[in-house]
């Protein structure tokens, strides 16, 4: 699979997923965020990190960045678009994703190992996991409550689109202990932790690897390489 | 063209929790405060612009709020605008 991770200023987790998604046998490449377009890749990642310093909101102002709407083409044409932490919110302020993250309830920044659950394979990132899974990756933000109205909430659960669920105390007071979700096609996938950050046993766990070892069969690219709508 | 300063007022949404309000409601209560009840904790901007009326520009504003300057998931907002003598 051909991976483009988007760099935005202020971006600083760009080179671990470039590296989890190279590990895991893809090709990838890194794509400043003034470039319009993605240079027909498979999948699309937005990193972590504090783009535009974090001013205004978390992910405010990047969502506007000139590669956004490739980002957002992309992610209607129905292929593989992965937002992790910073790239969360990026991807619900760009209402690709429902819902917003803002500041932790305990009012500071967390930077340690949690263990989240899976609560659904049937995404292209879960698809090498399942369901009830738990796993072992480092989360570090400070506007990482998970926060939507009940209905959106109700939704959400009512059609397994939370994706990932704090397992223990949350480490940030997200509603319902939610870490990460799906669009309502399930290619668009956003999560605080960082999976990318643990994908050696070296660094302390190798949980997030399998979310890199997509298949063409889970990114939905036939192997000519037409991409199903 | 007559210029305006307008005021944006952006306000964590009533009924979601907000940790800063709540910290600096604790802090003013360490300092003996007591009198104070509920702190919550927004922003303000101040935006000079250009327009033919208050209206249009409070149109304006109303525009901005909804694209960039608050989320309407987590955040309300209010506008005021006030002509600048030239």
């Amino acid at each position: 699979m051909k991976v483009a991770i988007v760099r935005f200023p202020g971006s600083n987790r760009e080179v671990d997923a470039y590296r989890a998604a190279l590990a895991a046998g893809n090709e990838a490449t890194l794509v400043w965020h003034r470039s319009t377009d993605l240079e027909n890749a498979d999948v699309v990642i937005l990193p972590g990190g504090f783009s535009y310093g974090d001013y205004l909101r978390p992910g405010a102002i990047a969502r506007f960045s000139p590669v956004m709407p490739a980002v957002t083409r992309h992610a209607h044409a129905g292929r593989p678009v992965l937002g992790i932490c910073n790239g969360f919110q990026i991807l619900c302020e760009a209402h690709l994703l429902p819902g917003a993250l803002v500041r932790n309830a305990q009012l500071a920044f967390v930077a340690k190992m949690v263990t989240a659950r899976i609560e659904s394979d049937t995404t292209p990132f879960t698809a090498n996991y399942r369901v009830g899974q738990e796993v072992r990756w480092p989360v570090a933000h400070g506007d990482g409550r998970y926060v939507a109205d009940e209905a959106t909430l109700d939704g959400l659960e009512r059609e397994g689109r939370v994706v990932f669920r704090y397992v223990g105390t949350s480490p940030n007071g997200a509603l319902r202990d939610i870490a990460g979700i799906c669009n309502e096609g399930r290619n668009v996938v956003g999560l605080m932790p960082h999976p990318e950050s643990a994908t050696d046993a070296l660094v302390g766990s190798a949980d997030g690897a399998p979310m890199f070892a997509l298949t063409a069969a889970q990114a939905g690219v036939r192997e000519e390489g037409v991409v199903h709508a | 063209m007559t210029r305006y300063v307008g005021r944006v007022r952006v306000m964590p949404r009533q009924g979601l929790l907000d940790p800063q309000g709540t910290a600096v409601e604790h802090a003013l209560a360490a300092l003996g405060f007591h009198q104070v009840g509920r702190v919550r904790v927004g922003r303000t901007l101040e935006i000079a612009l250009e327009g033919g009326s208050e209206t249009e520009v409070r149109g304006k504003l109303q525009e901005m709020c909804e694209k960039l300057i608050a989320n309407p998931v987590t955040e309300d907002f209010s506008i005021d605008a006030v002509e600048v003598a030239t």
